[in-house]
């Protein structure tokens, strides 16, 4: 059986498993922990069968079904590219799945998440498996309106009825984008495979337009900045394995359809391309950090910040576009490598970190981190997991997110040899907003593991809070594992990543495996090197070091006693940090120009008894100056239009008569 | 045989930099003393501090976690990795290989984190302000840094300091205005990092404007003293890093002899006494500023990296 | 004789595109019918003409069909309907008959234009008859934008129609089982429209579609 068999043949189970599902739902609601179960099972054994096909360096297999418009057809294909992101798709939704058997037991309403859970996951294959733009867009719009079904679960909330209709607005808006882009790609002729567009390089003008489409399309799928404004609200809407799945998996289906058109379908790119995405990419990770700064729900701080580790992984495409369209194949390489890493890294800590504050979330049912607090004492293992996480996002070493920001920035510091100007000065300054958005991104963990998990509960429902099951303990546990495990051997991952690599640059990374003591060394040793596994080692032996020095030679004992606070007694919990305060020096200093942050204090006059105000007002510029305009510009037009409903017969033969003596005159002018 | 020898060396500098970071920081606040005409505490007394501490019992806040009563040693052990990686005396050790400039600020990044983390710990206002602070200090000061990496490896074309720092002995490298940029900026980046003035108080305790000292406001005992050898560890691999790029004369060269070793050695400590020296001098010269003009402070010093690299392309002729 | 038959067919064709022109100027509904009856006559005339000139004759069944059904029944009909809704001697108020007929007239110019661009590898006499089908076909729809009653939009709709076929006759090669099938579905339409023009009158005492208006529930 060829692996696109049998990819396709686990998706069919696993589209099977709705209806069964449904059943469930509707006659025995205690055995929904199977449907769990066999999701775990199909996308685990289709995890391992990519990882296999994508390690085997094998040629493309195919399949042709006579489905869809009869003269398509449609159209799978599994390569090397495709391999790659089923690995991550299939790891995270078997992640999603392990934690779920333990954390579907809060779920309020199974029945609105079940049936449509297996159908999600299946979508994403499918997108990831198509081969012509027919079965692509079918599965891109089934992949929407399976998660929209996923946001709403939760429907009875205004909150989620707004995300809900935010995403599909969006999700809508951005297929329509993408079936645009395909039109032009396919051409007059209407070679609606992939296999006919690759061969077709599209003229320079067509290029630039599929570019903006696809950026439109997926970008907006994938949250690049201004495209983001759905992603915060309905990611954190849906219940938190559904969360970790759009997050962290989703959005990498995003990231495929870009690098599959850029890359593959859509011919050569230009280095103006690679610039435009390049600089996309930039202000898209250091607006989302700021963003995700500024917020105090824990689950809408996630989704930002997924919104700044796209903003990374465009850098990396952009930079790969740039180096390419320059014919300096080892670094284009080097900056595609480091995006696919990071795409899975990302699938990795966001995965983690949802996992973890759907934890939270059912131990307090809180997911505003200001009534949070302490956790650390009542989950220690997910406290645990969480850190590990929270320093694998923040691009610390020795974890796996620093891994491909490095290779990131190794590449940035290639960009000298470009020799356009535009690029020569763009690259720096990117590179100066990765280190920024890098930089941000571990003060707003430090933020978020400070604040919701130590200091001491600033609500009884925290000070309350139990550990999680063992399901979602587990599944965290593991991820928190592979976190460093590819923080630490992170060769595995950038070999398996070569052949697709190879397969769209035709030039890869040297192996890594080979090199002794899993020593990274992305162009030459005398330029920049790393190695995850010593840096870890030497840090484990020196704390071992000094903790037997220190307590052979010095003291061990310890005595606990009141908090000390420069001698200010027993503090109320009301007196610590709190996630706003945390943040005040930052949006201090970034708000005010990016969001237009004002701070409103209301002091009383000394004497009076009347508490004191403070108000923060942050306004999302995106929403505010594009989105709002351009709704109340469709408003106005609807209304306008809206007379249309209400003409006479003969208003409407007026209508089609002028429509057809119109279009006739435009023949008569241009033909 | 020539292996031993290379993992020995290593091991030297892991010993060295951790024996002479206390000296340093005793020497600069000798200097400081003097410079305002008061005798001072001698230069050995960091260490006597640091043996104190070690040898009292610790006294930890009844809420603390276990994060908290590890992150001390966590801190300690990345900053005295990432001070070993920097070349001191000799060049071309066998581990400095093993991270390259960006992932040596990356893992002072950890431990910053860290100790960010354990301010929140307890649950006080205070460490809360000096975490926050701590982590917007460093989100302004690491794009400046960005900026420096990027002047240095568009120079030398490498991140490695080995690599850089032989290059910038060799004649190659000559005299260069975005060099001389660079290095305004990375001593204004190491004054942020280190909290030293004007950035920082170093010395004080109850400031609203303190940050680092702040954060580890309910350490005491062994903790306390790991934090402030991680602190004085981290001023000497300031120093070295910017001794090795900007000033590399006397780094013994890979393989070379133990006359080349020792020569390295001695004129190290010269550098670092001469760095204490000016940063006595600096210090005193100069008012700590208020928090929200750190941002200006650190801001010039990515517009001066910005500069440099763009110098660069201009000389590169492109 | 490729020059006479190229010659009559032009004349039939043209001579519909005449009385299309005269049927916009004809206030008064009986006097429409009439003309519409003429127009359907010159169309089956126009189709036989082709039949014979192809040599195709299945159109001659077309050609009955549009003398029987439109030259003689559904006038008939017509007549009878606007005689027992006794709306014969109304006078109905077209937009203004100057300006109906310049529109007219520009519309057989761009008709002519865009044909004559459109289709530069077709043979002279399905150029010129496709022109003149085209100027049929938008006079026949100018005519139902410009009738207020709904008499006038019927005959309209019916010689729009005259006009499809005389294209599909002129373009060689419209098959009978087409032609059959329009034409009933033309019949349907017409007898629907019929009903419900009885209907409208009873309730609303008027055929005036503008009349109708008022009556819509949903106008906000």
């Amino acid at each position: 059986m060829t692996p696109v068999d049998f990819s396709l043949l686990c998706n069919a189970a696993l589209l099977l498993l709705a209806p069964v599902a449904v059943a469930i739902a509707a006659a025995r609601p205690a055995a929904w922990r199977a449907i769990y179960l066999v999701s775990l099972v199909l996308t685990f054994t289709m995890a391992g069968s990519s990882i296999a096909f994508a390690l085997s360096g094998a040629p493309a297999s195919s399949e042709i079904f006579p489905l869809g418009i009869p003269w398509i057809g449609a159209h799978f294909r599994e390569d090397m590219l495709s391999a790659v992101f089923l690995a991550v798709v299939n790891l995270g939704a078997a992640g999603a799945s392990f934690y779920a058997i333990g954390y579907g037991k809060h779920e309020a309403a199974p029945g609105r998440v079940l049936p449509f859970y297996p159908l999600f996951i299946a979508a994403m294959n499918l997108v990831i498996l198509s081969d012509d733009a027919f079965s692509f867009l079918l599965s891109w719009e089934f992949m929407s309106l399976t998660s929209w079904a996923l946001v709403m679960a939760h429907h009875r909330s205004e909150t989620n009825r707004h995300a809900g209709y935010v995403y599909i607005v969006m999700a809508s808006f951005g297929t329509l984008a993408l079936l645009l882009a395909f039109g032009l790609l396919a051409g007059p002729e209407g070679n609606y495979a992939f296999e006919t567009m690759r061969g077709t390089a599209p003229a320079a003008a067509i290029g630039w337009l599929v570019l903006l489409l696809v950026l439109l399309g997926a970008g907006s799928k994938a949250g690049i900045v201004p495209l983001h404004v759905w992603l915060p609200l309905a990611h954190p809407a849906a219940p938190s394995h559904v969360s970790a799945l759009m997050s962290g998996v989703m959005t990498k289906v995003a990231i495929y359809a870009v690098i599959r058109i850029i890359f593959d379908l859509a011919g050569a790119p230009e280095w103006w391309h690679g610039m435009v995405v390049l600089v996309l990419g930039g202000i898209t990770a250091a607006i989302g950090v700021l963003h995700a700064l500024m917020e105090h729900d824990l689950k809408r701080l996630l989704a930002y910040h997924t919104i700044e580790n796209i903003g990374i992984i465009f850098i990396g495409l952009g930079l790969a576009m740039a180096f390419q369209a320059n014919g300096m194949g080892a670094a284009a390489a080097l900056s595609l490598t480091a995006a696919l890493f990071h795409v899975f890294n990302h699938s990795l800590f966001k995965s983690l970190l949802f996992f973890g504050s759907g934890a939270v979330l059912n131990a307090t049912g809180e997911r505003d981190m200001e009534h949070l607090g302490g956790l650390i004492h009542r989950m220690p293992q997910t406290a645990f997991a969480f850190l590990i996480g929270c320093a694998a996002i923040s691009a610390l070493p020795p974890l796996n997110g620093f891994v491909s920001e490095w290779m990131t920035f190794q590449a940035i510091l290639l960009s000298p040899s470009l020799p356009q100007w535009g690029l020569r000065l763009a690259v720096p300054a990117t590179g100066a907003l990765l280190a920024l958005s890098a930089a941000l991104a571990a003060a707003c963990f430090v933020k978020a593991f400070g604040v919701s998990f130590l200091g001491r509960a600033r609500s009884p429902a925290a000070a309350r809070a139990n550990e999680t099951d063992i399901w979602s303990r587990t599944a965290m546990l593991i991820w928190a594992g592979l976190c460093l495990l590819f923080g630490l051997f992170p060769a595995l991952a950038i070999d398996a990543l070569g052949p697709a690599v190879q397969s769209l640059l035709n030039s890869r990374l040297p192996a890594q495996a080979e090199i002794p003591w899993f020593l990274l060394v992305p162009i030459a040793g005398s330029r920049s090197s790393y190695d995850g596994l010593l840096v870890f080692m030497f840090i484990t032996a020196s704390v071992l070091l000094s903790v037997a020095v220190i307590h052979l030679l010095a003291s061990r004992a310890v005595r606990r006693g009141p908090i000390w606070d420069c001698g200010f007694p027993n503090p109320t919990p009301l007196a610590q940090y709190s996630a706003g305060s945390f943040a005040q020096p930052i949006r201090r200093v970034f708000g005010t120009l990016v969001f237009r942050a004002r701070e409103k204090v209301a002091m009383p006059p000394p004497g009076d008894m009347a508490p004191a105000h403070f108000d923060v007002d942050i306004h999302d510029l995106a929403w505010e100056k594009i989105y709002v305009p351009v709704a109340a510009g469709i408003e106005f037009t609807a209304g306008r239009l809206n007379g249309l409903q209400f003409l006479t017969i003969r208003r409407y033969l007026t209508l089609v008569f002028l429509a057809l003596v119109a279009l006739l005159l435009v023949l008569a002018i241009w033909t | 045989m020539d292996l031993i020898v290379d993992y020995s060396l290593q091991g030297v500098q892991m010993l060295l930099v951790v024996t002479a970071a206390p000296a340093l920081t005793g020497l600069v606040r000798k200097v400081k003393a003097r410079l305002m005409r008061r005798a001072g505490p001698p230069i050995l007394q960091p260490y006597r501090d640091l043996a104190r501490l070690m040898r009292k019992e610790a006294v930890i806040a009844a809420n603390a976690s276990w994060l908290f009563r590890a992150v001390p040693y966590l801190v300690f052990a990345a900053t005295w990795v990432a001070a070993a990686l920097v070349p001191t005396f000799a060049t071309g050790l066998p581990f400095s290989w093993t991270a390259d400039l960006i992932a040596i600020i990356a893992l002072l990044g950890s431990a910053r984190f860290l100790l960010a983390l354990a301010g929140m710990d307890v649950g006080t206002s205070f460490g809360g302000i000096g975490s926050s602070r701590e982590m917007l200090i460093a989100s302004l000061a690491e794009p400046a840094m960005m900026m420096i990496i990027f002047v240095l490896a568009l120079i030398a074309g490498s991140t490695q300091l080995s690599t850089i720092a032989e290059f910038m002995l060799s004649t190659e490298a000559g005299l260069r205005v975005s060099l001389g940029l660079a290095l305004v900026a990375l001593i204004m980046v190491a004054i942020a990092e280190n909290a030293r003035i004007p950035v920082d108080n170093p010395a004080t305790h109850l400031e609203l404007t303190m940050v680092h000292e702040a954060m580890v406001l309910e350490y005491s005992g062994r903790h306390l003293g790991l934090i402030e050898l991680s602190a004085s560890l981290k001023l000497l691999l300031y120093v070295s890093l910017i001794a090795c790029v900007f000033a590399p004369w006397g780094l013994a060269p890979m393989q070379s002899g133990l006359l080349s070793w020792l020569i390295g050695i001695g004129t190290w400590l010269l550098k670092l006494a001469v760095a204490a020296f000016a940063l006595a001098l600096f210090e005193t010269s100069i008012a700590k500023m208020r928090v929200f003009r750190v941002p200006e402070f650190l801001g010039a010093a990515f517009m001066l990296g910005l500069l440099g690299a763009l110098l660069e392309f201009v000389l590169a002729g492109f | 004789m490729p020059d006479l038959g190229f010659d009559i067919a032009h004349m039939l064709a043209g001579s519909l595109v005449l009385v299309s022109l005269m049927m916009l100027y004809q206030d008064r509904l009986p006097a429409l019918i009439n003309v519409f009856a003429v127009h359907a006559m010159l169309l089956a005339g126009s189709v036989a003409w082709q039949a014979y000139v192809q040599d195709e004759p299945q159109l001659y069944i077309t050609s009955a069909i549009a003398l029987g059904f439109k030259g003689v029944m559904i006038p008939m009909a017509l007549r009878r309907i606007i005689f027992r809704l006794g709306i014969h001697r109304e006078i109905e108020p077209v937009v203004s008959t100057g300006l109906t007929m310049l529109a007219g007239m520009a519309l057989v110019a761009l008709a002519m234009v865009v044909m004559l661009r459109a289709t530069p590898e077709a043979t002279p006499l399905a150029r010129e008859d496709l022109a003149f089908a085209l100027s049929v076909l938008l006079l026949g729809l100018l005519m139902m934008v410009s009738r207020r009653n709904a008499v006038g939009q019927v005959v309209g709709f019916m010689s729009l129609e005259n006009g499809l076929i005389l294209a599909a006759t002129g373009a060689r090669g419209m098959p009978l089982v087409v032609e059959i099938s329009v034409a009933f579905s033309i019949l349907i339409a017409f007898i629907v429209i019929g009903i419900f023009l009885f209907r409208i009158r009873e309730r609303f005492d008027t055929v005036d579609v503008q009349v109708l208006d008022q009556f819509r529930g949903e106008r906000p």
